[in-house]
Protein backbone atom coordinates (compact mmCIF):
# COMPACT_ATOMS: atom_id res chain seq x y z
CA UNK A 1 0.00 0.00 0.00
CA UNK A 2 1.06 3.58 -0.53
CA UNK A 3 1.71 5.93 2.39
CA UNK A 4 2.42 9.63 2.01
CA UNK A 5 5.31 10.84 4.13
CA UNK A 6 5.44 14.51 5.09
CA UNK A 7 8.73 15.99 6.23
CA UNK A 8 9.21 19.34 7.88
CA UNK A 9 11.91 21.84 8.81
CA UNK A 10 15.28 20.15 9.48
CA UNK A 11 13.95 16.77 8.31
CA UNK A 12 12.80 18.20 4.98
CA UNK A 13 16.31 19.58 4.53
CA UNK A 14 17.94 16.29 5.46
CA UNK A 15 15.88 14.36 2.89
CA UNK A 16 15.97 17.12 0.28
CA UNK A 17 12.18 17.17 -0.03
CA UNK A 18 9.09 17.71 2.06
CA UNK A 19 6.88 14.95 0.73
CA UNK A 20 7.23 11.45 -0.73
CA UNK A 21 5.15 8.39 -1.49
CA UNK A 22 6.37 5.17 0.13
CA UNK A 23 5.28 1.59 -0.62
CA UNK A 24 4.96 -0.50 2.56
CA UNK A 25 3.44 -3.97 3.13
CA UNK A 26 -0.20 -4.10 4.25
CA UNK A 27 -0.46 -4.10 8.03
CA UNK A 28 2.66 -1.98 8.50
CA UNK A 29 2.87 0.11 11.65
CA UNK A 30 4.28 3.58 12.16
CA UNK A 31 7.42 1.83 13.49
CA UNK A 32 7.77 -0.20 10.26
CA UNK A 33 7.32 2.95 8.21
CA UNK A 34 10.06 4.68 10.24
CA UNK A 35 12.37 1.73 9.66
CA UNK A 36 11.81 2.19 5.94
CA UNK A 37 12.42 5.92 6.12
CA UNK A 38 15.56 5.42 8.18
CA UNK A 39 17.02 3.40 5.31
CA UNK A 40 16.86 6.57 3.21
CA UNK A 41 18.32 8.83 5.92
CA UNK A 42 21.93 9.03 4.78
CA UNK A 43 22.85 11.84 7.14
CA UNK A 44 21.35 10.06 10.15
CA UNK A 45 19.23 13.08 11.03
CA UNK A 46 16.21 11.14 12.35
CA UNK A 47 16.29 10.56 16.11
CA UNK A 48 15.48 7.05 17.46
CA UNK A 49 11.83 7.95 18.12
CA UNK A 50 10.74 11.08 16.29
CA UNK A 51 7.28 12.56 16.87
CA UNK A 52 4.79 11.18 14.38
CA UNK A 53 1.35 12.35 13.31
CA UNK A 54 -1.00 10.24 11.23
CA UNK A 55 -3.62 12.26 9.38
CA UNK A 56 -2.83 15.34 11.48
CA UNK A 57 -3.02 13.62 14.89
CA UNK A 58 -0.09 12.50 17.04
CA UNK A 59 0.30 8.74 16.85
CA UNK A 60 2.35 6.02 18.54
CA UNK A 61 4.83 3.67 16.89
CA UNK A 62 2.49 0.67 17.17
CA UNK A 63 -0.28 2.40 15.23
CA UNK A 64 -1.28 0.28 12.20
CA UNK A 65 -1.33 2.24 8.95
CA UNK A 66 -3.91 2.13 6.17
CA UNK A 67 -3.50 2.84 2.48
CA UNK A 68 -3.52 6.57 1.80
CA UNK A 69 -2.56 7.59 5.33
CA UNK A 70 -0.57 10.78 5.59
CA UNK A 71 2.31 10.25 8.02
CA UNK A 72 4.10 13.37 9.20
CA UNK A 73 7.56 13.14 10.75
CA UNK A 74 7.75 16.02 13.17
CA UNK A 75 11.01 17.59 14.43
CA UNK A 76 11.05 19.09 17.93
CA UNK A 77 8.43 21.84 17.77
CA UNK A 78 9.49 25.42 18.43
CA UNK A 79 6.46 27.65 18.09
CA UNK A 80 5.66 30.77 20.08
CA UNK B 1 -12.96 31.05 20.57
CA UNK B 2 -10.88 31.46 17.43
CA UNK B 3 -7.44 30.40 16.27
CA UNK B 4 -5.51 31.22 13.11
CA UNK B 5 -2.14 30.64 11.50
CA UNK B 6 -1.44 33.79 9.50
CA UNK B 7 1.24 35.23 7.21
CA UNK B 8 0.54 38.90 7.87
CA UNK B 9 1.62 41.10 10.81
CA UNK B 10 -0.36 40.51 14.03
CA UNK B 11 -2.47 43.21 15.63
CA UNK B 12 -2.58 42.52 19.41
CA UNK B 13 -5.06 45.30 20.18
CA UNK B 14 -7.54 43.90 17.67
CA UNK B 15 -7.43 40.51 19.43
CA UNK B 16 -7.90 42.20 22.80
CA UNK B 17 -10.96 44.02 21.45
CA UNK B 18 -12.29 40.75 20.07
CA UNK B 19 -12.51 39.09 23.53
CA UNK B 20 -13.70 42.17 25.44
CA UNK B 21 -17.21 42.03 26.94
CA UNK B 22 -18.88 43.78 29.88
CA UNK B 23 -19.31 40.41 31.64
CA UNK B 24 -15.53 40.13 31.87
CA UNK B 25 -13.66 41.87 34.66
CA UNK B 26 -10.27 40.80 33.36
CA UNK B 27 -8.54 40.60 30.00
CA UNK B 28 -5.05 39.18 29.57
CA UNK B 29 -3.05 39.84 26.41
CA UNK B 30 0.10 37.80 25.74
CA UNK B 31 2.37 38.87 22.91
CA UNK B 32 5.37 36.74 21.95
CA UNK B 33 8.02 38.63 19.99
CA UNK B 34 11.24 37.82 18.17
CA UNK B 35 14.12 38.39 20.59
CA UNK B 36 17.39 39.95 19.46
CA UNK B 37 19.60 37.43 21.27
CA UNK B 38 19.21 33.66 21.70
CA UNK B 39 21.71 31.67 23.73
CA UNK B 40 24.26 34.41 23.39
CA UNK B 41 24.00 34.78 19.60
CA UNK B 42 22.76 37.96 17.95
CA UNK B 43 19.58 37.19 15.99
CA UNK B 44 18.66 39.13 12.84
CA UNK B 45 15.31 37.43 12.21
CA UNK B 46 13.38 34.19 12.36
CA UNK B 47 11.68 32.17 9.67
CA UNK B 48 8.64 30.26 11.00
CA UNK B 49 7.23 27.28 9.16
CA UNK B 50 4.32 25.05 10.14
CA UNK B 51 2.39 21.92 9.30
CA UNK B 52 -0.42 24.36 8.83
CA UNK B 53 -3.51 22.15 8.84
CA UNK B 54 -2.36 20.21 11.90
CA UNK B 55 -1.12 23.35 13.67
CA UNK B 56 -4.55 24.94 13.36
CA UNK B 57 -6.23 21.74 14.51
CA UNK B 58 -3.91 21.31 17.51
CA UNK B 59 -4.22 24.97 18.48
CA UNK B 60 -7.97 24.63 18.27
CA UNK B 61 -7.87 21.62 20.62
CA UNK B 62 -5.68 23.54 23.11
CA UNK B 63 -8.05 26.50 23.15
CA UNK B 64 -11.04 24.17 23.67
CA UNK B 65 -9.20 22.55 26.62
CA UNK B 66 -8.43 25.95 28.13
CA UNK B 67 -12.04 27.06 27.64
CA UNK B 68 -13.42 24.05 29.49
CA UNK B 69 -10.75 24.04 32.19
CA UNK B 70 -10.94 27.75 33.01
CA UNK B 71 -14.57 28.37 32.06
CA UNK B 72 -14.38 31.02 29.40
CA UNK B 73 -15.05 30.99 25.68
CA UNK B 74 -13.35 34.36 25.24
CA UNK B 75 -10.02 33.09 23.90
CA UNK B 76 -8.44 34.13 20.60
CA UNK B 77 -5.01 33.00 19.36
CA UNK B 78 -3.08 33.94 16.24
CA UNK B 79 0.36 32.62 15.29
CA UNK B 80 2.29 34.21 12.49
CA UNK B 81 4.52 32.23 10.12
CA UNK B 82 6.95 33.31 7.41
CA UNK B 83 9.92 35.65 7.77
CA UNK B 84 9.79 37.79 10.91
CA UNK B 85 12.18 40.51 12.01
CA UNK B 86 13.46 41.19 15.53
CA UNK B 87 10.65 42.79 17.53
CA UNK B 88 7.86 41.39 15.35
CA UNK B 89 5.03 39.63 17.18
CA UNK B 90 5.01 35.89 16.42
CA UNK B 91 2.08 34.89 18.62
CA UNK B 92 -0.78 36.73 20.31
CA UNK B 93 -3.14 35.22 22.88
CA UNK B 94 -6.10 37.23 24.17
CA UNK B 95 -8.23 35.85 27.02
CA UNK B 96 -11.10 37.46 28.91
CA UNK B 97 -12.85 36.11 31.99
CA UNK B 98 -15.04 37.51 34.77
CA UNK B 99 -12.03 37.09 37.10
CA UNK B 100 -8.30 37.68 36.71
CA UNK B 101 -6.94 34.43 38.13
CA UNK B 102 -8.64 32.28 35.50
CA UNK B 103 -7.76 34.75 32.73
CA UNK B 104 -4.05 34.51 33.63
CA UNK B 105 -4.21 30.73 34.02
CA UNK B 106 -5.95 30.20 30.67
CA UNK B 107 -3.42 32.43 28.88
CA UNK B 108 -0.51 30.55 30.47
CA UNK B 109 -2.06 27.19 29.62
CA UNK B 110 -2.43 28.11 25.95
CA UNK B 111 1.16 29.32 25.46
CA UNK B 112 2.72 26.39 27.34
CA UNK B 113 0.72 23.79 25.43
CA UNK B 114 1.33 25.61 22.13
CA UNK B 115 5.08 25.36 22.70
CA UNK B 116 4.78 21.69 23.58
CA UNK B 117 2.37 20.40 20.92
CA UNK B 118 1.75 22.70 17.96
CA UNK B 119 3.82 21.72 14.88
CA UNK B 120 5.56 25.01 14.17
CA UNK B 121 9.30 25.37 13.68
CA UNK B 122 11.67 28.28 13.52
CA UNK B 123 14.97 28.84 11.82
CA UNK B 124 16.98 31.65 13.30
CA UNK B 125 19.09 33.83 11.05
CA UNK B 126 22.04 35.22 12.99
CA UNK B 127 23.66 38.53 12.25
CA UNK B 128 26.89 36.67 11.41
CA UNK B 129 25.09 35.23 8.36
CA UNK B 130 24.51 31.68 9.65
CA UNK B 131 21.10 30.04 10.10
CA UNK B 132 19.93 27.23 12.35
CA UNK B 133 16.74 25.35 13.14
CA UNK B 134 15.82 25.88 16.78
CA UNK B 135 15.55 22.67 18.81
CA UNK B 136 14.24 23.38 22.31
CA UNK B 137 14.89 19.76 23.30
CA UNK B 138 18.59 19.86 22.45
CA UNK B 139 20.94 20.24 25.37
CA UNK B 140 23.52 22.88 24.84
CA UNK B 141 27.10 21.74 24.70
CA UNK B 142 29.24 23.88 26.95
CA UNK B 143 32.77 24.56 25.83
CA UNK B 144 35.32 23.66 28.49
CA UNK B 145 37.53 26.57 29.60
Amino acid sequence: MTITALLFASYAEAFGRDRMELEVPDGSTVGDFLQRLRGMDREGRLPPAPLIAVNERYARQDRVLRAGDEVAVIPAVAGG
Amino acid sequence: MRVAIVRTPLDPSALLAEVAATAHGASVLFVGTVREVNEGRAVGGIEYTAYESMAARELDAIVAEAASRFETDAIVVEHRIGALAVGDASVVIAVAHPHRAQAYDASRYVIEELKRRVPIWKREAYVDGTREWVDPTATRTEVAP
